[in-house]
């Protein structure tokens, strides 16, 4: 069993008072809290410490982790006989041998209080009620999908390492394939709630579900926004001011679109019902933003057309700058 | 293991669910659903109705905000207060989201 050094875990002291471990875990939880922190090991982190909380929060459970002596973080050691002897009873069917098992799931079941933990702890208590129909758990999980994906529907494989539990109630994490049916009309940021497809009840118990935070996969055309979709649409200078007839690629295969004349830069161009498809019936619409581009090198020819038109033209974009009063101050 | 049709709930503002269903996926008392929303913290779509529904669009803040409470230790007022600023979050980053997409993006 790898030693775990729950007080430096804390960062307190081996003689911290009840009251300086909860100011302690509180301080670090809310730092590493996964639905708060920003820190990508904020999860894994916020694990370590709640599970060296749940074992120094209770009277019983951390005056058995002080007998264990102290060892070095990933240390192997093994608990004393006398540790077995004075606290063996403590586990389902009075365990005296540690082997193959890890201190979190060791502490989870020490008897005496507490349900399953989030942080890491599962099962505490389990001993006493080991007949009694318990939930399965609910996993939340985020999924990443294309865009392609989004629109027609899709299979995805995700895997978890889960809290499973042997006929006497213990528990350890093992890791495990889920497939999950994500039907079309989903969007990033989109929660679907999948019932019975998380953690296995027992005795009766029902299964936990699965919880799916959709993410889409940045895509090279189109930006999403809810079931709309955004797709910039350049245009040269002749067709934005004569007016075209232009293909725009759409998820659901090119089509033409007509591009009225005078049509300026920024402005959105809607193609009704193109979006991803909304659940319950209906779509998103796709929208074209023109960017009226120039041609990065001039031709002779296009040169003598554009001086020509500057030349003829009367059209004064800027006439409103020069016009306008200054600001009285 | 493949999803039924049946079991796929949309977490979204058009599907509904009640307060007992809403209270069991928060791991929370129908009391204290009821608690939250005379705080404001919740809303029911149907507030003059004696058995309230919701938009399903709230059980994951709602979730977030209960484990929050569990492994924070706050309390009810706390629990209210966090779910208001998660809203208030969510709120922004779509609004935000929804601006870079309007946004054309800078092609080389």
């Amino acid at each position: 069993m790898k030693f775990k050094d729950y007080y430096s875990i804390l960062g307190v002291e081996r003689s911290a008072s009840e009251a300086d471990i909860k100011k302690a875990y509180r301080k670090l939880a809310r730092k590493y809290h996964p639905d708060v922190s920003k820190d990508p090991k904020g999860e894994e982190k916020f694990k370590e410490v709640a599970e060296a909380y749940q074992t120094l929060s209770d009277a019983e459970k951390r005056a058995a982790y002080d007998r264990l002596g102290s060892h070095r973080s990933g240390e192997d050691f093994q608990p004393s006989p006398d540790w077995g002897r004075d606290f063996g009873g403590k586990f389902k069917d009075g365990q005296a041998s540690f082997d193959d098992i890890d201190l979190s799931d060791l502490f989870a079941h020490f008897g005496g209080g507490g349900g399953r933990g989030r942080g890491g702890g599962m099962g505490a208590g389990q001993h006493t009620r080991a007949r009694m129909p318990i939930p399965g758990e609910d996993f939340e999980v985020t999924a990443k999908i294309s865009l392609e994906e989004a629109y027609r529907g899709t299979q995805v494989t995700l895997n978890l390492s889960v809290p499973e539990y042997d006929e006497h109630g213990r528990g350890r994490h093992a890791a495990r394939t889920f497939e999950a049916r994500i039907p079309k009309g989903a969007t990033d940021g989109q929660r679907l709630r999948l019932r019975g497809q998380g953690g296995k009840g027992q005795h009766g118990g029902r299964d936990g579900d699965l919880y799916l935070n959709i993410r889409l996969h940045p895509h090279a055309l189109y930006r999403v926004d809810g079931h709309d979709l955004y797709l910039d649409l350049p245009l040269p200078p002749w067709e934005a001011a004569l007016g075209a007839t232009v293909e725009v690629p759409t998820l659901a295969g090119a089509v033409h679109l007509k591009v009225a004349p005078a049509t300026n830069s920024g402005q959105r161009l809607r193609l009704a019902k193109r979006g991803l498809p909304i659940p319950g019936g209906g779509e998103g619409d796709l929208f074209a933003i023109v960017q009226i581009v120039v041609p990065p090198a001039l031709s002779e020819r296009e040169r003598a057309l554009f001086k020509e038109l500057a030349e003829s033209s009367t059209f004064q974009p800027r006439s409103h700058l020069t016009k306008a009063e200054p600001h009285a101050s | 293991m493949q999803a039924e049709p049946r079991d796929v709930l949309w977490l979204n503002q058009t599907e509904t669910i009640s307060i007992t269903e809403l209270a069991g996926l928060a791991g929370l008392t129908e009391a204290e659903v009821r608690e939250l929303v005379d705080y404001g913290a919740l809303s029911p779509a149907n507030p003059d109705d004696g058995q309230w529904i919701f938009s399903a669009n709230c059980v994951v803040t709602l979730r977030r905000a209960c484990r929050l409470r569990t492994d924070l230790e706050l309390d009810l007022h706390a629990l209210a207060l966090t779910l208001k600023l998660i809203e208030q979050i969510d709120g922004l980053q779509s609004e935000v989201a929804q601006l870079r997409a309007q946004q054309p993006q800078h092609h080389d």
